[in-house]
């Protein structure tokens, strides 16, 4: 195929499917037959950012093991509105064991079928932020530096939603939650707290650490192909939307995660042993305000007394995820209506125009 | 019960649970009206053939087209496709070629020999076509496809009214304009050429038609009182234009000047251009804010080297000179005289202020209602008299092709009605989409296919095309760059994005391709936001 210098995607190469594309450069979502790992009735809220996420996860995973995926499940929201006794909107084998042990449970099942000699099965642990950053870190950083064979993803809505929003480990600079109130010099969470798992998982040099968000399938799909091609530990964290804790309107949901990407607030990026091997790049970058407004957790910074030296220390940490991962590069960035004259000089070929959007998919990669 | 050890109960699904009851909203998939569709005169469902050319289905693409306007390829070539200016894509990068598209369409057509079958049951009724323009030939192409028998009468020599002595050929090469009339008169349409109607009741009276539909057109150049010598030439830019598809091409001298700034100013000065003039100056009282000449004509004519004066009026004509007049523009806009004179060397003066209707054939027609030179019509295009429909430049409304066009095909539907003794009426307009109900980011960036120009100076020798044709993979890239506005183009986004899954992908698949799982919907709204086309719509649950 002639390279084209042309950047361009067709109406419908972000989206799901697309009824030009052919069926197997659509995701797993936009098939018929995907898994529905996690299936209707479930009750998490509406517009509920970790109840997809899992199930874009988890469908991917299905797919790249042909089905054979055992899951197992920290205590949370994840478990607790998918599996009320006797119910379960689980379509995969799924244990859940207890709030701070699903790795140290991934491991055991991870061991028993190697036992068995049944490494064709493949285990998944899966929790919040809570069972993840703060209470499961042990059992999780164990499970790393044995690079036990797991692959490990958190669902991190940055703080313990399911108990009525405590601050946890991930809980953003300026967040409110029910313990860590809007009030005095430095209202919400307090700047300077918190750690980042993923470059904590790095730093154990397991083979595979990524990092994504609900808003974009395909790097997703893609990420969890690609850790479930590897074998020993392995690490996706997933920012998912939660509308009830972060206060915004469940339709936002996507637009949510979508703008903490485009901000710059969550750094969207993929590592192999301890290195950072490619990042996602911000196609249209957005003030942190744009992100800020639409959650009521932030509504303190606003209001009558804007307090701007807050956003401004918001945005401070946005920029620098941008200098740090180099989440922007000049040349792809766009300007509203603005099209570099090079680009407008190179007429794309429409024949070549789907396998372009895979490469230009692959390239992000 | 065999369950295992301190269990009780099975495992059930929680497809038991039907979180549907949770609702309050629910989403409706919905068309909505794009504002390319919304923009065309001539009232074409650009939005969905270019869904068909999306799918490589050229020619579905164009019997869609078709439906509306059966001249596509000439529309390709010399519409001002307000369609691009009304384009949502503008404000994400540049506006959907639309225009060469159809163009593409339209030629592709003509290379493969698509027809439009007149196969409708005969009506029985017969309906006279005044003038063979692009107003009566719509109409006719309408009613013939409705089984009406139609005779279409024209004054001139040739079909095709100022889409041939109008437009210059390096706009519209005659080979198109012919291909497109011959496809309507290969449906039956009869054509008497060489045959002015004087006197319309006669005439119906005499043929038996049923209905008239007039569509003459304006083609007196209008005149103003300019003092001038006896040795100068002055000419109308109708006429002008006129003489060029005649034996004798008109004589210009090396200096001409054009008094007007309308779109047939800007086609005066080209064809002078190309006629050898070394200078054509166009001279205008306002500025060229206010031309109403389109943007792209003045455009094309300054890259060819045509000279504008703005704020100018012609005082007087002398042998080899005119004088011209430097004006300013008051509070109110409106053009003052400053009494500053210049004089420019001038071998002819072409007159291009506007054109006026012969409304002669009306002479002593009862009902019929002439103000300000045009005649005026109902909502349905008929005039005054009963059975009488009028059409295109003769009728209020802005002179262009396209809205011709559009004058036609409503006239055409209107009398096709009137004729069965009905009353037609329009489906009510759909949703306006604006910018702010998509969702861009799933869309990125693809400029527009900059359609290849002839170079300047090729195009000031030559009455080849100034504007060449997408070929087929760029026609398809450019179609493909259609955002869909408020019409689902079946990305799965709503079937991806919902945490639920209660969305079901009908196979096969009705009015929509999708349906919402109203069991298990929970109303939160994502599908309704993610959707990039701004195809779904929320609506309150009745509680």
């Amino acid at each position: 195929m002639p390279y084209q210098q042309i950047k361009f995607y067709q109406a419908g190469s972000f989206v799901v499917g697309n009824r030009l594309l052919d069926p197997e450069r659509r995701t797993v979502q936009a098939d018929g037959e995907r898994s529905n790992t996690l299936t209707s009735g479930h009750r998490a809220c509406q517009g509920c950012g970790e109840a997809l996420g899992a199930r874009y996860a988890l469908d991917a995973a299905m797919r790249a093991t042909a089905g054979k995926l055992i899951a197992t499940n920290a205590t949370g929201c994840l478990e607790v509105f998918s599996t009320p006794y006797p119910e379960s909107s689980w379509q995969l084998p799924w244990i859940h064991s207890l709030f701070g042990n699903a790795p140290a449970v991934a491991t055991g099942v991870a061991a028993a079928l190697k036992a068995k000699g049944r490494t064709d099965v493949r285990v998944v642990g899966q929790g919040g932020d809570g069972g993840t950053v703060d209470i499961g870190f042990g059992c999780l950083s164990g499970m790393f530096e044995r690079n036990d064979d797991v692959l490990f993803i958190c669902y991190d809505n940055e703080a313990y939603m399911n108990t009525g929003v405590q601050r946890s480990g991930a809980t953003p600079p300026a967040a409110r939650t029910s313990t860590t109130q809007p009030v005095g010099d430095e209202p919400g969470n307090v700047f300077g707290q918190g750690k980042s798992a993923p470059l904590i998982a790095m730093a154990h040099e397991i083979p595979y650490v990524a990092t994504a968000t609900v808003a974009d399938l395909r790097d997703i799909e893609h990420k969890v192909q690609h850790a479930m091609e590897l074998r020993g530990a392995r690490y996706v964290h997933i920012l998912v939307t939660c509308p009830l804790g972060w206060g915004c309107a469940s339709a936002d949901s996507i637009k949510v995660a979508r703008l903490a990407m485009e901000t710059g607030l969550f750094p969207v990026f993929e590592a192999e042993r301890g290195e950072v091997t490619s990042v996602l790049k911000i196609r249209r970058r957005a003030p942190v305000e744009e992100y800020l407004k639409l959650q009521r957790r932030y509504a303190h910074l606003f209001g009558k007394e804007p307090r701007s030296e807050v956003i401004a220390r918001l945005q401070e940490r946005a920029d620098r995820n941008i200098r740090r991962f180099g989440l922007v590069d000049e040349d792809t960035v766009e300007e509203p209506g603005g099209v570099s004259a090079q680009e407008s000089e190179s007429v794309g070929s429409a024949v070549d125009e789907e396998s372009n959007a895979t490469r230009l998919l692959e390239e992000r990669h | 019960m065999d369950t295992p050890f301190a269990i009780t109960l099975q495992v059930g699904s929680s497809l038991a649970n039907k979180t549907g009851s949770w609702r309050t909203e629910r989403p409706l998939y919905v068309q909505r009206m794009p504002p390319c569709n919304d923009a065309c005169p001539a009232g074409e469902n650009i939005q969905q053939w270019l869904y068909r050319a999306e799918e490589g289905d050229y020619e579905g693409a164009w019997r869609q087209l078709m439906d509306d306007n059966p001249f596509p390829a000439i529309m390709g070539r010399v519409c001002y496709h307000p369609c691009e200016s009304a384009c949502n894509r503008g404000r994400l990068d540049e506006v959907v070629g639309i225009n060469s598209v159809e163009r593409f369409l339209g030629d592709e057509a003509i290379r493969c020999g698509w027809t439009i079958p007149a196969d409708a049951q005969p009506s029985g009724k017969r309906v006279l076509v005044v003038g063979a323009g692009p107003s009566g030939l719509s109409a006719a192409y309408q009613l013939r496809r409705r089984g009406h028998d139609v005779v279409v009468r024209d004054a001139g020599p040739r079909a095709g009214g100022m889409m041939r002595f109008g437009i210059p050929r390096y706009r519209l090469p005659r080979d198109v304009l012919d291909a497109e009339i011959r496809r309507i008169l290969d449906m039956g349409v009869e054509l008497e050429l060489d045959h002015q109607v004087q006197d319309v009741l006669a005439e119906q009276r005499e043929g038996g038609f049923d209905a008239v539909f007039l569509a003459i057109g304006a083609h007196i150049g209008k005149r103003a009182y300019i003092p001038a010598g006896s040795a100068s030439r002055i000419l109308d830019a109708v006429a002008l234009l006129r003489g060029m598809e005649g034996e004798e091409t008109p004589r210009l001298g090396r200096r001409v000047v054009i008094y007007g700034g309308g779109n047939t100013a800007m086609d005066a000065a080209r064809t002078a251009r190309r006629l050898g003039a070394e200078e054509a100056i166009v001279v205008y009282r306002r500025t060229r804010e206010r031309m109403p000449a389109h943007d792209i004509e003045v455009e094309e004519a300054l890259e060819e080297g045509i000279l504008m004066r703005w704020l100018s009026t012609i005082k007087q004509v002398d042998d080899g000179a005119v004088l011209v007049e430097r004006m300013e523009l008051d509070e109110t806009g409106f053009p003052q005289p400053t009494g500053e004179v210049e004089e420019l060397e001038a071998d002819s003066l072409v007159l291009a202020l506007g054109q006026e209707v012969d409304l002669s054939l009306l002479d002593g027609v009862p009902g019929i209602e002439v103000d300000d030179g045009v005649v005026q019509v109902a909502p349905n295009m008929m005039t005054g008299r009963p059975g009488i429909f009028a059409g295109g430049d003769m009728v209020p409304a802005e002179r262009t092709v396209t809205v011709g066009i559009g004058h036609g095909k409503k006239a055409a539907l209107h009398i096709d009605a009137w004729l069965a003794g009905r009353s037609f009426t329009a489906a009510p307009k759909r949703d306006l989409v604006t910018f702010d109900m998509l969702t861009p980011w799933y869309y990125s960036d693809a400029p527009k296919t900059v359609r290849p120009t002839l170079a300047a100076v090729r195009r000031q020798s030559t009455f080849d095309e100034v504007v060449g044709g997408l070929d087929e993979s760029n026609a398809l890239f450019e179609a493909r760059r259609c955002m869909s506005c408020g019409n689902c183009f079946a990305c799965d986004n709503c079937y991806g994005v919902c945490p639920d899954n209660a969305v079901i992908k009908l196979d096969p698949t009705g009015a929509y391709q999708y349906e919402i799982d109203l069991d298990y919907c929970k109303g939160c709204g994502i599908c309704a936001e993610e959707c990039p086309c701004g195809a779904i719509a929320m609506e309150a649950e009745t509680i």
